[in-house]
């Protein structure tokens, strides 16, 4: 047996070599493993949607589902959106976005938002006629009170952030889709 | 081949065939007959032993169960009330099993306190006592995963509710999510798993135990006084004398046990766990199980984010204190044999700390409550008070103690003790 100076074999190179290439084996066999929990075709062939809005009225509200979580569609008038963005100094607000950056240009009076409370997860009630929407006449989420305004901004309540705007475009006037 | 040397002689051909094959007469006899038990070991070291028989019937119930379950979201709901039903003692199965639950953490939680009080978790103990916390995790992790099985309004927005909690890591948190569901809500990929996950566990459980028993049967079991046995005056054999004991105490508890299961089955349990999960409708209130309340208590008493000095940058978003503080709580326990700094390891010896301890389990008994309780309101101070004390006790003052308490004499040995002198 070869041994250097310090008294390292060939052996000691042998084993540290043998359990090398074991770990990048054992690892590379965890790859599929662990790949195989992300979410399959069938299920990332569900990830967009396409609302059809022409049924949609101004003033009417309409819950859609994406990805298995609701989504918020609100056909605002155009005094709405007026009061709405005249109503308070955006700057001041716990998470900071003006109503015009949470909707397509040209499209103002539509807003589109994922209908979870950015809280602990629950939807927050609103979208049905007869719901209590808070006060600020938006979304009002039962579980912890958070409310949020016309724009779906968090205004009241422990939630941290406004309710999330998702990737969505309009296809055409009426039509949009989400994702 | 050689025999190995210290296997004993039997009476029983036949069992002295197999013993020299094959030694495991000798290994029982070893460690459940004449294994030396410090002879004052009380009925709270009972529990081990219990939450042992617990896990056996947690196991064979589920087995059953699983026979009768099918783990789709368009069925799962029905299969369970099927079981309760039309199954042949199809719900006795499913009431052992969910209220077996709530015992086997009763068990736990006992046996646990047991070791703080008496110091079990110190020299030379450590080992044992960190694979126990990892048994503790492992139980929580397979109970959460459990209650999501019978796809009820409580299961989806209780795995809904937990699984985002992973959301707060910063930068991974989202795509960790993902992962966990399968897909991008609590739908049936995530259900599927929870399932085959839920029937692993169990037994990677019973792996671990063998490893906690064995670590236990290496130092031996701690007694009241935290004195080490000293000589064979200060022990008895387990046999016949503990395992009588432990079967007074086995017996006791499942009668305990068995009254809820038959008189009082759903004493334990939401009524939102009767109704089929809707992923578009939260039901007003999320609230664990009871043996999650405290740690949900701990998640919930976080609230203000934490910005770098005089900008609005913020550098802990209070969800993530919350992860934190929950997780931490239960990490903390891993490194408490070094966390206690005092020599003595019975509470019964230490005057200060005894006092602590029980601020202690007054303070998971408030944060208990209040996890019980909508969020937010004057209580919510409440649950940060016994949050503080809770984290309080085991950085500050179990180290400080060790330095500053004036303990009581300890006995000599176990048979010194004025308690043990019949």
């Amino acid at each position: 047996m070869g041994s250097t100076k310090d008294g390292a074999t060939r052996r000691d190179f042998l084993y540290l070599t043998a359990g090398a290439m074991g770990a990048v084996a054992v690892g590379t066999a965890a790859v599929p493993l662990v790949s195989s929990m992300n979410p399959a075709a069938d299920t990332l062939a569900l990830s967009t949607a396409e609302v059809d809005l022409s049924h949609i009225e101004v003033g009417q509200r309409v819950v859609a589902v994406w990805r298995g979580k609701p989504i918020f569609i609100d056909h605002r008038s155009a005094e709405e959106v007026k009061e709405v963005r005249a109503e308070v100094d955006w700057h001041t607000l716990r998470d900071p976005q003006s109503d015009a950056s949470r909707v397509k240009e040209g499209h103002d009076q539509w807003l589109v938002m994922i209908g979870i409370c950015t809280h602990l997860g629950c939807i927050p009630k609103g979208s049905k006629q007869g719901d209590p929407r808070g006060e600020f006449g938006g979304w009002f989420c039962p579980c912890h009170g958070s409310e949020y305004d016309r724009s779906g901004r968090i205004r009241k309540g422990p939630a941290p952030r406004n309710l999330e705007v998702p990737p969505y475009k309009f296809v055409s006037d009426t039509l949009i889709r989400i994702g | 081949m050689s025999r190995p040397a210290n296997t004993q002689k039997f009476d029983n051909c036949l069992i002295q065939w197999i013993d020299e094959r094959l030694p495991i007469f000798t290994m029982l006899t070893k460690e459940y007959g004449v294994f030396p038990m410090p002879k004052n070991a009380n009925y709270l070291w009972s529990f081990g032993g219990i939450a042992l028989t617990m896990l056996i019937i947690m196991i064979v119930t589920g087995v059953f169960l699983a026979m009768n379950y099918t783990p789709n979201t368009a069925l799962a709901f029905d299969s369970v009330q099927r079981t309760m039903r039309d199954v042949n003692y199809g719900w006795l199965l499913r009431y052992v099993h969910m209220n077996g639950a709530s015992f086997f953490f009763i068990a736990v939680y006992i046996h646990i306190f047991r070791g703080l009080y008496y110091g079990s978790y110190k020299s030379p103990r450590e080992l044992l006592w960190i694979v126990g916390v990892v048994i503790l995790i492992l139980m929580m992790a397979t109970a959460f995963m459990g209650y999501a099985l019978p796809w009820s309004q409580m299961s989806g927005w209780g795995a809904t509710v937990i699984t985002s909690l992973f959301s707060a890591i910063p930068v991974i948190g989202d795509g960790l999510v993902t992962w966990l569901w399968g897909g991008f809500s609590v739908a049936n990929p995530t259900l599927n798993r929870f399932f085959s996950l839920h029937f692993l566990l169990p037994f990677v459980i019973l792996g671990v135990v063998f490893i906690h028993v064995w670590a236990l049967h290496v130092t031996g079991s701690n007694n009241p006084t935290g004195v080490e046995p000293k000589s064979e005056k200060d022990t008895l054999p387990f046999h016949p004398y503990f395992t009588v004991k432990d079967s007074y105490a086995l017996v006791t508890f499942m009668t305990i046990f068995l009254s809820v299961v038959f008189f009082a089955p759903l004493a334990l349990t939401e009524p939102d766990h009767f109704k089929h999960f809707n992923p578009m409708q939260t039901p007003p209130e999320i609230v664990p199980e009871w043996y999650f309340l405290p740690f949900y208590a701990i998640l919930r008493s976080f609230t203000h984010d934490i910005y770098i000095p005089f900008t609005d940058i913020i550098i802990l978003p209070a969800k993530l204190q919350g992860v934190m503080g929950m997780f931490g709580s239960l990490l903390l326990l891993m490194v408490l044999p070094w966390l206690d700094t005092s020599k003595v390891k019975s509470a019964r010896y230490r005057p200060v700390y005894k006092w602590c301890l029980l601020l202690l389990l007054v303070s998971l008994c408030v944060l208990g409550y209040v996890g019980s309780q909508p969020a937010g309101g004057s209580l919510a101070v409440v649950g940060q008070v016994a949050t503080a004390y809770y984290f309080l006790h085991f950085i500050v003052l179990v180290p400080v103690l060790g330095f500053v308490e004036k303990t009581c004499p300890v006995p000599a040995s176990i048979s010194d003790d004025p308690c043990c002198k019949h």
